[in-house]
């Protein structure tokens, strides 16, 4: 049968696609690139800190490690991988329209973060940057000496891919739904990607015109965040976390809309308040844009700000634990089914749970300066960003990829993994929680003698992690040759992604479907074919 | 009609057309962000460098200014005209109309380079080579990044333009003139903001 991947098989079909569900996989070759990049990174800075001697490398080069972890894993793998894998595969699937709005548009963000991908493999290539991912003033302004220019070029230009892609599904999600399908009935997948796409449309163009500001400045000398020159340096810190905490829900919010979909399906209960579930997205997004002054707690804010900002920040806790316990309602009597993607799901409530936790401690004025710059806040966003985010990544990449590809994976090497990056999850950074308590600053590559056997610990745990992060990608690579293909609607799921063939025809849809349900109307689902 | 059928992602050309709007203004969303930005900067070091602020402001030309933004809302009635002629499908008109549009455009980024080129011999670009009072310097950084930015929507704008007039021989697209109207008048108001701010408050003299 004809489908989107036998539909051609040129280099030029792929590279001058329109197709939503090609350009997703392309998308998924590159962020799964720079998802290794990222780690590589990572190895080497979990090498140097398993011993407390700063032996493996000096302390510059260490600077450059942690920088080029941090920017090739939040900005080309954590932000773009589930909307633009998942979401840009899924959207037009489970709203039955036939692609995106703007198809070429689509095309064009691909080419962009592509581009941006290459700026920022040249500043790496060339040296890297040593700013932390943060870019901070004076660090990356007057006293840098490495590729900051290029590095922000980058990410500018990912930022204008974001901001299309965001653009993108906005309409899309506005104009472009099957008849019958109101919002009330929208996946909540789809509502959680709604309200990441509006975080891309607004908090990225304010990245991109500070990195903007500081490639100017590095590039004409115009001191705009220069004390020297009568410019102010938190301004920059300002602007940056006015993007860059929303950012932080521009990472998990595509990842809580998978949870969502996963916990319904297996197990076979509509979830416990849509209503609030979806509202909940919203009221994240919108509160994401009042708290970025929490990461400012210490840099001479006034405390007046200090204090609404904490405040704040303890009202994003309310959306983010709805869902939490939304989720654990729906559970509550359900049929519950414990295959690969469902036990990410597990594994994500749990961490996330943690992971919020702990930042309510940081969000506590008193805590957080004993804890700020310490280890402690590497767990807590480690906890939400790895333990959630990639968790729900990897739970999204099993459930749609009979959805993706006809086949299956193997249920046995699934399960397995998932462990393996449960337990090596935890064994990397819970100790990192005691470690920063204790008082190990982040961002040394020397430490005190008393801090190695947590750190020998996180070390080894990451090598676990590692190997649970290899094993899928062979196994997906394995299943594509397997002869054995898998039915269209293999975990008896509701949505209308199921409802076409698998791998979905080019144009989606042989017939525009017509919506008359709920979402999650498990009364007249299908029987999983895979119990 | 002289519009040619819908996209195959479409249902029919009244979704097209919506979804263009739609995503016209979603995209005018970020650009007001992203100019946000920098006015924030202003605001704040205005704020810092009160009295800096109001002299450094004393050195812009009112007169050029002023002409330009004659220039630039002249521009916005002109375009207002061409998309009502790109409604109407009256081509010949549209393509008077863009091409007056386009000219005033450029009209306004010459006054602009001529600014900049008075600026450029009075020392006052940022950077070794600026000899007034240090405490200034911040104000015409923020000049020329606001200003150098906005002539960049400028150019694209005139850019769009081009492309339009291209377009307008062969047939009548309302959609489009539709959605570079939306972007040239917005570029417009940037501009009626950073005008007064730049050249008008607080100045003395
Ligand atoms: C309940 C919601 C959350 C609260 C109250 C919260 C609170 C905080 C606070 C107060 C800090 C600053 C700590 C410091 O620097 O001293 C922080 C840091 C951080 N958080 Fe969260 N957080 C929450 C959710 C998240 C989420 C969902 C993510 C990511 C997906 C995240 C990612 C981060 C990151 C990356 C940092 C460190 C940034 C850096 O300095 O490099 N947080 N969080
Ligand atoms: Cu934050």
């Amino acid at each position: 049968m004809k489908h989107y991947l036998n539909a051609g098989y040129s280099v030029g079909s792929w590279l001058l696609t329109r197709d939503h569900k090609r350009i997703a996989i392309l998308y998924l070759l590159s962020v799964t690139f720079f998802f290794f990049i990222g780690g590589a990174f990572a190895t080497l800075v979990r090498l140097e800190l398993m011993t407390p001697a700063g032996d493996l490398v000096i302390s510059e080069t260490y600077n450059k490690l942690f920088t080029m972890h941090g920017v090739a894993m939040i900005f080309f793998f954590l932000i773009p991988a589930i909307p633009t894998v998942i979401g840009n595969f899924l959207v037009p699937l489970m709203i039955g329209a036939r692609d995106l709005a703007f198809p070429r548009l689509n095309l064009a963000s691909w080419y962009l973060f592509t581009a941006a991908g290459l700026l920022a493999l040249g500043s790496i290539i060339f040296g890297g940057v040593d700013t932390g991912w943060t870019f901070y003033t004076p660090y990356s302004t007057t006293y840098a000496n490495t590729h900051v220019f290029l590095m922000a070029a980058a990410i500018f230009v990912a930022g204008f891919s974001s901001i299309l892609t965001g653009l993108n599904f906005v309409v899309t999600i506005h104009k472009m739904r099957a008849p019958g399908l109101t919002w009330s009935r929208l996946p909540l997948f789809i509502w959680s990607t709604y309200a990441t796409a509006l975080l891309f449309v607004i908090a990225t163009p304010v990245i991109g015109i500070t990195l903007a500001l500081i490639a100017i400045e590095r590039l004409l000398s115009v001191g705009i965040f220069d004390p020297a020159l009568g410019g102010d340096p938190l301004l920059f810190q300002h602007l940056f976390w006015f993007y860059s905490h929303p950012a932080v829900y521009i990472m998990v919010l595509p990842a809580l809309g998978v949870v969502s979909e996963l916990v319904a399906t297996f197990s076979r209960k509509r979830i416990f308040g849509y209503g609030f579930v979806a509202g909940s997205s919203l009221a994240i997004a919108i509160l994401g844009f009042l708290v970025w002054g929490h990461h400012m707690f210490v840099s001479g804010q006034s405390m007046y700000a200090g204090m609404i900002f904490s405040i704040l920040s303890f009202l994003v806790a309310i959306p983010s634990s709805i869902k939490v316990l939304n989720w654990t309602a729906t559970l509550y009597r359900g049929s519950i089914s414990l295959r690969t993607p469902m036990l990410y799901a597990i594994g994500f409530m749990g961490l996330f749970t943690i992971g919020g936790l702990t930042g309510l401690f940081l969000a506590t004025l008193g805590i957080d300066v004993h804890v700020t710059d310490t280890y402690f806040v590497v767990a807590h966003f480690h906890y939400i960003m790895v333990g959630g985010t990639v968790m729900a990544y990897m739970g999204a990449l099993h459930y749609w990829w009979p959805k993706m590809t006809g086949r299956s994976y193997p249920e046995a090497w699934g399960k397995l993994s998932a462990l393996i990056i449960f337990i090596g999850f935890n064994l990397t950074f819970f100790p990192q929680f005691i470690l920063g308590y204790l008082g190990m600053p982040r961002r040394y590559h020397a430490y005190p003698e008393e801090f190695q056997v947590l750190n020998v610990l996180s070390t080894a745990g990451a090598s676990i992690l590692g190997v649970g992060y290899i094993f899928p990608m062979f196994y997906f690579i394995g299943s594509l040759f397997a002869r054995k293909k898998i039915g269209d609607n293999p975990w008896g799921a509701t949505g209308l992604e199921w409802r076409t063939s698998s791998p979905p025809p080019e144009d989606n849809f042989r017939e525009t479907p017509v919506v008359t349900e709920e979402a999650y109307d498990f009364a007249k689902a299908e029987e999983p074919e895979l119990p | 009609m002289t519009e040619r059928g819908h996209a195959p992602q479409f249902d029919d050309l009244e979704q097209q057309h919506e979804a263009a709007t739609l995503g016209m203004w979603v995209f005018l969303m970020t650009e007001v962000l992203f100019f946000g930005g920098l006015f924030l900067g202003y605001i704040v070091y205005r704020l810092a460098h009160e009295r800096a602020f109001a002299q450094a402001s004393s050195h812009l030309d009112v007169a050029l200014g002023g002409i330009n933004t004659a220039v630039l809302i002249t521009s916005s009635f002109t375009m207002a005209l061409a998309v009502h002629a790109a409604q109407t499908e009256r081509r010949r008109r549209l393509f008077v109309f863009l091409l007056a549009t386009m000219a005033l455009g450029c009209v306004f980024l010459a006054v602009k380079g001529l600014e900049y080129a008075h600026k450029f011999r009075e020392g006052l670009v940022p950077g070794p080579r600026f000899t007034h009072e240090p405490e200034q310097q911040i104000f015409f950084s923020l000049y020329f990044v606001m200003t150098g930015t906005h002539a960049v929507h400028m150019i694209i704008g005139v850019g769009v333009m081009i492309g339009l007039m291209a377009l307008a021989l062969r047939r009548s697209h309302a959609a489009a003139v539709e959605n570079a109207g939306l972007y040239w008048h917005f570029v417009d108001i940037v501009w009626i903001f950073l005008f007064p701010l730049f050249y008008l408050v607080g100045r003395h003299r």
